[in-house]
C-alpha cells in the first residue's frame, strides 16, 4: 500500500499533522470533523490524505454531527476518528455517551484551548481533563491519553486506535494547542513495524445474537457490524445482552453499566501508562501530564542540581486511573506537586490517590502559557524555605 | 396493485420478541411502517442490505421492531449518523425513520445539510404535528393556533413546511401524503428507495392521544376527516391563490429529479485527488 507521506523514516512535522498521519497508519479510513482552532490542521491533513488511501474525510455541519458520523462509520466496521477543541468537545458530549453506551470503538482528539466558552483559541490549556473523564452524563468509563511531545502524539494516536478496538470503547486523545502546533522530529514507523489491533467480530450467528453480552468472559462483546446479515439493533437506551431496550429494569441497567465500566477498570494495568524520572529516592514528587510534563522534567533536573531530592511522575493516561500506584509513590514522598494548566483537575485524582500519605499541592497556571521550569523550581524552593 | 395479507408482511419483517409496540391506539406510525415494509417487499430488497436509522421519539422506536440492522441514535441526529454509515459503506441502503420534531427542530440543521449534500438516504417522516412521546408539546410543524402542552393557548409560531423545505434544499425526491393515501404512499416509498441521493416521503400521521385530544380531534377517524379537509392535491393547489391555500397542506409528489448523489460525488472526488497528486492518470 502506498502512503501519501514518508513512512519508516524521520520527518519534521506539527503535532496535529502527526496525529493525522498516525491515524492513517493505524488503519483509520473515516474522518468527520468541523473546523476549530487549534485542531483544524488534523482535519486539513486528513482531507489531503484520505481520498488518496480510499478513505473518507468529510466536513460536517457541526461537532455533534461529526461524532455522530464517526459512530455510524464505526458500525460499518471502519476505524474512525474526529478531532476538536474545547467548545466542540462540549457539543460532542451527548454522542460521546452514546458511543460509550453502544460500545462503539472510535478515537476523539481534543486539542485543548482554554475555556469556558470560546476562551483562548490559539493558546494551550489543560482545562478539559475532568470533562474528558466525566463530561457525558451517567455512570461510565472510557480511556483518556495525554501526549507531551509530537512523537508521543503520533505514538499515542496509534495506541488510541488499538485500545478503542481492543475494548470496544471511545478513546480520547487529550492534547493541547502547544503539542498540536509545535514542530518536532517524528519517526513514523513503516507499516510492517506496527502492531495493530482490530475489534473482535462474531464468529457465528450464535455469538452475533449477543452484541452486548459477555460472550467470551472478557467483558468485551464481539461487534456484529452492519451489512453482514446479523441484523443487529443498536440503541442508546438501556438494553439487554441482545440489544433489546429494557428501560425500566433496574437489574438490566446495573448489569450493563457495571460491565461497561468493569471492562475498562478491570484492565487498568493494561491501559494505564506512566513514566518516572529520578523517582526512587525522591522526597518531592512532581506529577504532570502533557506539555507541562516537559517543564516539570527540567524542573526536576534543576532541583537535583541544587541538592533537592525531586522526582517526576509523568502521566500518559489520566483515565482509567491507577490510584494504588499514586498511594505507593505517596508513601515514599514527603510532598507531591501537581503541575497543570488549569485551576486543579488531575490534582483531585492525585490527592485521592495519595490518600493522605503525602501532602499534595497544586502548581497551577492558566492564561495560555506553559509553566516555565523556573516557575516550578521557584515555587517548590519557596515552600521548602 | 396486489397487496399481500398484512400477516405475511408482519411475519417476514417484524421482530416478534419486541412486540407489542409502544404505540398508542389510533397512532399512524404502524400504518406508515407497513407501507415501508410493503415497498421493500415489492422491490425485492433484502433485509441484509438495508440499515434503519432513527433519532428519538415514538417514530424512532421503529428500527427496534423490524428485523434489519438498526441504529437508534440521539435526538435529531439520525441523518448525521447515517452520513457516516453510508460514506463508510456505500453498499448499504439507508432508511431514516424520523419524526417531525426529530427532523425539523433539534435535527433541522442535519436535515438541510444532508439534503444539500444529497446524501443517499430515504427519509420516512412521520409528521403528527406534535412531540408525542414527551407528552404533546408543540412542534415546528404544529399549525398556528393549535394547542400543545407548551402552547396551551394555541401555537403562536409559524410552522415549517418540511416537504417544501426539502425541495428548496435540493432533494432528489420529495412526496407528502396523509396515512390514508396508502397506495400513493407505498408507491412514493418505492420510488424513494430506488433513488440515488436524498429522498423524503412525509406522512401526516394521527396522534390522537398527545395531539388530537388537546385539539378536539380525539380519535384517529376524526383526525383523518380533518386531514381530508385541510389537504389539497398538488395538481389542484397549482391553480389556487395564496388566500385559498391559507391553512391548507399540499399533498402529492413535489419533486423527482436525479442530481448526482453524495456517494457519486465522493467517488469522483477521490479520482480527482489521485489525478491531481499524480497517483493515477
Amino acid at each position: 500500500m502506498k502512503y501519501p507521506f514518508p513512512v519508516g523514516q524521520v520527518d519534521f512535522i506539527q503535532g496535529d499533522e502527526a496525529i493525522a498521519r498516525a491515524a492513517i497508519l493505524a488503519g483509520c479510513r473515516f474522518y468527520a470533523g468541523y473546523p476549530i482552532t487549534p485542531a483544524s490542521e488534523i482535519f486539513e491533513a486528513m482531507s489531503l490524505y484520505m481520498p488518496l488511501v480510499d478513505g473518507v474525510s468529510i466536513q460536517m455541519e457541526d461537532e455533534i454531527a461529526s461524532l455522530a458520523a464517526v459512530i455510524g462509520a464505526s458500525w460499518t466496521g471502519a476505524k474512525a476518528m474526529t478531532a476538536t477543541s474545547g467548545p466542540g468537545f462540549s457539543l460532542m458530549m451527548e454522542n460521546l455517551g452514546y458511543a460509550i453506551m453502544t460500545e462503539t470503538p472510535l478515537v476523539l482528539v481534543n486539542v485543548q484551548r482554554s475555556g469556558p466558552s470560546t476562551g483562548q483559541p490559539t493558546l494551550a490549556a489543560q482545562g478539559d481533563a475532568m470533562q474528558a473523564i466525566w463530561g457525558t452524563h451517567g455512570d461510565h468509563s472510557l480511556i483518556v491519553l495525554t501526549p507531551a511531545t509530537v512523537q508521543e502524539a503520533f505514538d499515542m494516536t496509534i495506541r488510541a486506535f488499538n485500545l478503542a478496538e481492543k475494548y470496544r470503547t471511545p478513546v480520547i486523545l487529550l492534547t493541547d494547542a502547544e503539542v498540536g502546533h509545535m514542530r518536532e522530529r517524528v519517526y513514523a514507523p513503516h507499516p510492517d513495524e506496527l502492531e495493530l489491533v482490530y475489534r473482535k467480530l462474531p464468529v457465528n450467528d450464535e455469538e452475533a445474537k449477543y452484541p452486548f453480552g459477555d460472550v467470551h468472559g472478557d467483558l468485551v462483546p464481539p461487534m456484529p457490524i452492519f451489512g453482514k446479515g446479523y441484523r443487529t439493533y443498536v440503541t442508546g437506551l438501556t438494553h439487554d445482552e441482545r440489544g433489546r431496550p429494557r428501560t425500566v429494569d433496574a437489574e438490566v441497567h446495573e448489569r450493563l453499566i457495571k460491565r461497561i465500566v468493569a471492562k475498562i477498570e478491570n484492565n487498568k494495568k493494561d491501559i494505564f501508562d506512566y513514566e518516572t524520572y529520578e523517582l526512587d529516592d525522591a522526597e518531592i514528587v512532581l506529577v504532570s501530564f502533557g506539555i507541562v510534563a516537559r517543564s516539570a522534567m527540567r524542573a526536576v533536573k534543576e532541583l537535583r542540581k541544587e541538592g533537592i531530592k525531586a522526582g517526576l511522575l509523568k502521566l500518559n493516561v489520566v483515565w482509567p486511573f491507577d490510584f494504588e500506584l499514586i498511594e505507593k509513590i505517596a508513601e515514599n514522598a514527603e510532598r507531591m506537586y501537581v503541575a497543570e494548566m488549569n485551576l486543579g483537575q488531575v490534582y483531585h485524582l492525585i490527592k485521592e490517590g495519595a490518600n493522605g500519605k503525602a501532602e499534595v499541592d497544586l502548581i497551577s497556571k492558566i492564561g495560555g502559557e506553559v509553566h516555565t521550569p523556573g516557575e516550578i523550581v521557584e515555587r517548590i524552593k519557596n515552600d521548602l524555605r | 396493485m396486489y397487496l399481500k395479507p398484512s400477516y405475511e408482511i408482519r411475519d417476514k419483517y417484524l421482530r416478534k420478541d419486541m412486540l407489542p409496540t409502544i404505540f398508542c391506539p389510533g397512532c399512524g406510525i404502524g400504518a406508515v411502517l407497513q407501507y415501508t415494509l410493503r415497498a421493500i417487499d415489492d422491490l425485492g430488497l433484502t433485509q441484509d442490505e438495508i440499515v434503519w436509522v432513527s433519532g428519538i421519539g415514538c417514530s424512532s422506536r421503529v428500527p427496534g421492531y423490524v428485523n434489519f440492522d438498526g441504529l437508534h441514535t440521539t435526538h435529531g441526529r439520525a441523518l448525521a449518523f447515517a452520513t457516516g454509515i453510508k460514506m463508510a459503506n456505500p453498499n448499504l441502503k439507508i432508511i431514516a425513520f424520523m419524526g417531525d420534531g426529530d427532523a425539523a427542530a433539534i435535527g433541522g440543521n442535519h436535515l438541510i445539510h444532508a439534503i444539500r449534500r444529497n446524501l443517499d438516504v430515504t427519509v420516512i417522516l412521520i409528521n403528527n404535528f406534535t412531540y408525542g412521546m414527551t407528552g404533546g408539546q408543540v412542534a415546528p410543524t404544529t399549525p398556528k393556533g393549535l394547542k400543545g402542552t407548551t402552547a396551551p393557548y394555541g401555537s403562536f409560531e409559524n410552522p415549517f413546511d418540511i416537504a417544501e423545505l426539502a425541495v428548496a434544499a435540493g432533494a432528489n425526491y420529495v412526496a407528502r401524503w396523509s396515512v390514508f393515501n396508502y397506495l400513493q404512499g407505498i408507491n412514493s416509498i418505492k420510488k424513494a428507495l430506488q433513488k440515488r441521493g436524498f429522498s423524503l416521503v412525509e406522512f401526516l400521521s394521527p396522534c390522537p392521544i398527545s395531539f388530537g385530544r388537546r385539539n378536539r380531534l380525539k380519535t384517529s377517524p376524526e383526525i383523518i376527516r380533518w386531514y381530508q379537509k385541510i389537504t389539497v392535491p398538488i395538481s389542484k393547489a397549482k391553480n389556487m391563490s395564496p388566500e385559498e391555500l391559507e391553512g391548507k397542506i399540499v399533498i402529492g409528489e413535489f419533486v423527482d429529479r436525479d442530481r448526482p448523489s453524495l456517494v457519486e460525488e465522493y467517488e469522483a472526488y477521490k479520482k480527482r485527488a489521485k489525478k491531481m497528486m499524480g497517483w493515477e492518470e
